[in-house]
């Protein structure tokens, strides 16, 4: 050996703290997104599962009356912005299970060792990789979606709908990245996934109206996180947008556009803060 | 002034005492060796060196800063090559490099050069562009320990870096590490192997129920110890009341000391003769006292001796003896964040 492998010219030049942090969460995200690249099938699933939904209930129910719906819908566009906001929903909930593996299988302890300038870096990667799939399988479904005549939003509709969903994705995104620090291992943590997913799609406005509901589901319907984002994305595929419109007449009273944006808002930080104290700990 | 220096540790896990008090110090520029049985606590104290764990009580500092106050300044300094090697199986192994030189806040042209370097010396060629998956345990040893490197560390952490291996893959780590120091790494390893410890350290610490119980350099640990080892039995399975009794005659014996009873193998006895002639005036004595000899063996001390010396077992037994109580499965699922 010439030269020695214990030293080399280290970077003396000081790096700012901004610096740092962009490099650890930009190396952390693209290790994610390889991960992906290499083992698409789950991207794919979360994809094919909505897609199936889509045609197949757009069938069943495609010779219903129109005027049974609200707004003289057809189902199909009614059904359109429910399987979206499933399709973000469930891309979100999954996308906890890396970081449950990587609690499992040792490679946290890797990050941990590392001189991260904060370990938010860890959070902020997941946050991204996980919005970014989800929107990805959203896009996806409103194509399908758009290619079987089920219309596509104007263009403040289609900011309405990433807005929306952005919001649903950050909700779950904490819910998930908080399971998967809560929950023991990844066979929990899919066993919850497996039970919440489809309750949750069926006591929501997803595939029918409130008005078609017994009154005991109509209730779950109307407080179910779900609602509150499938119904302005249906406004935005209906018509004009107009956030002081009436989108849901829920038991309880009527919800507008803005009031629905409201409550995701408050779920989203709400679920922030009730995890960053598991986080910090987990971190710590 | 040392590099580590380790006041008093104390950890528990529940109600099992991993660490009861424990005291080191390390030299810089040393490979020290902390040797011990499986369960003696050697990871448990290298997890908390590394700012992994935190101790229930006591004073941990390297290069002078208290890990516990600033454990990111320590972080830096710091290179760890875990017992369990964690790759995610779907990078490569230069992924998985450049991931680290990222996490260390490298330079992207530092990170190359030091890859570069890495895989020469680690000879990694061959599949450091293959997915780790497909990996053999001294390639991901390998890796796991080019990883550790690569950010160039002053001090270097393995726990039990070559365990499992192959004799070939053993001793180029053994090579490398020897390397390491004589630029001036400081490292630190833990093993439960005699020879390893005795091949590489230039200073050691025997660790037992999560307590130092003899330190120092290996030769004078074993110089200390006086002449050399025998190994007697009377019968190839005695028993305690024969063998205290034997063990009752030896002691009166001048030139003869340090008289144990290893009850794990056979209740055979294990003293320590200062020359022959004592050897030759133990055989008369016990031929006098009508004890047969099964068999009898001499040696230079070893290390093994050290331990023995102090726990009254060998390293061996204790192994044997925690192999199968210790469930590594529960230990894991206990450790996750
Ligand atoms: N996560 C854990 N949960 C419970 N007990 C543990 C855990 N880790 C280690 N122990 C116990 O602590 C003691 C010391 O373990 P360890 O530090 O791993 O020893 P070594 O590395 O020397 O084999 C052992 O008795 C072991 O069973
Ligand atoms: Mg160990």
């Amino acid at each position: 050996m010439t030269h020695s492998i214990a030293t080399t010219s280290q970077g003396s030049d000081e790096r700012s703290l901004l610096q740092d942090l962009a490099q650890e969460t930009y190396a952390l995200t693209k290790r994610l997104f390889l991960q992906l690249l290499r083992r698409p099938s789950t991207l794919i699933a979360g994809i094919l599962q909505p897609l199936i939904w889509l045609v197949l209930f757009g069938a069943l129910f495609s010779n219903a009356p129109n005027d049974l719906l609200p707004s003289g819908l057809t189902y199909g566009k009614f059904l359109g912005a429910g399987v979206i906001v499933f399709t973000a929903f469930s891309g979100a909930l999954n996308a906890g299970l890396p970081v449950m593996f990587d609690r499992e299988f040792g490679f946290l302890n890797r990050l941990l060792v590392a001189p991260l300038r904060s370990r938010s870096s860890i959070i902020l990667s997941s946050v991204f990789y996980i919005t970014t799939i989800s929107l990805l399988q959203s896009f996806a479904i409103m194509g399908t979606s758009y290619g079987l005549g089920y219309g596509w939003p104007g263009s403040a509709g289609l900011l309405l709908v990433v807005f929306t969903l952005l919001l649903l994705v950050f909700a779950v995104t904490a819910l998930s990245l908080g399971l998967a620090f809560a929950l023991p291992g990844h066979i929990e943590l899919i066993a919850v996934i497996f039970v919440a997913n489809l309750p949750l799609l069926f006591a929501s406005t997803a595939l029918a109206p409130i008005s078609f509901m017994p009154s005991w589901l109509g209730w779950l319907a109307a407080i179910n996180p779900l609602t509150f984002a499938i119904e302005p994305i249906r406004a935005a595929y209906s018509g004009p947008v107009d956030l002081a419109m009436v989108v849901l007449h829920a038991p309880y009273g009527d919800v507008t556009g803005f009031g629905c944006l409201f409550v995701l808002i408050g779920i989203t930080v709400g679920l922030f803060v009730l995890i960053s104290p598991l986080l910090n700990r987990k971190l710590a | 002034m040392a590099l580590i220096e380790i006041e008093n540790l104390v950890k528990s896990y529940g109600k099992v005492c991993a660490l009861n008090g424990l005291n080191l110090n390390v030299p810089q520029a040393t490979l020290y060796g902390l040797l011990g049985p499986n369960g003696a606590g050697k990871t448990t104290t290298l997890r908390i060196l590394c700012t992994l764990l935190s101790p229930d009580s006591g004073h941990v500092s390297i290069a002078g800063i208290d890990i516990l106050k600033h454990p990111i300044s320590v972080r830096k300094i710091l290179g760890y090559v875990a017992q369990e090697v964690a790759i995610d199986k779907i990078l490569t192994g230069r992924e998985l490099l450049q991931l680290q030189g990222n996490l260390y806040h490298m330079h992207y042209s530092d990170i190359d050069k030091r890859i570069r370097e890495l895989n020469l010396r680690l000879d990694m060629f061959d599949w450091i562009d293959r997915r780790c998956g497909s990996y053999s345990g001294g390639m991901r040893r390998r890796l796991d320990l080019a990883c550790g490197l690569l950010h160039s560390p002053t001090l270097l952490i393995l726990d039990e870096p070559t365990v499992g291996l192959d004799i070939e893959s053993r001793s180029s780590i053994w090579e490398l590490l020897v390397e390491l120091k004589s630029q001036g790494t400081t490292i630190l390893l833990s093993s439960h192997y005699l020879e390893e410890v005795e091949a590489l350290a230039d200073q050691m610490a025997i660790i037992d129920g999560g307590k130092v119980i003899a330190e120092g350099d290996p030769e004078n640990l074993k110089n200390q110890l006086g002449g050399d080892r025998v190994t007697l039995r009377v019968r190839e399975f005695s028993d305690e009341i024969e063998a205290q009794s034997v063990r009752n005659i030896l002691e009166s014996i001048q030139g003869v000391s340090q008289v144990v009873v290893n009850r794990l193998q056979g209740f055979s006895l294990n003293l320590v003769v200062d020359n022959q002639a004592a050897v030759n005036r133990m055989r008369e004595r016990l031929e006098e006292e009508n004890v047969q000899v099964f068999s009898l063996s001499q040696s230079r001390p070893s290390l093994d001796d050290v331990y023995l010396q102090a726990t009254g077992r060998t390293i061996m037994d204790a192994e044997m003896e925690v192999l199968k109580q210790r469930d590594t499965k529960a230990e894991a699922k206990n450790s996750m964040r």
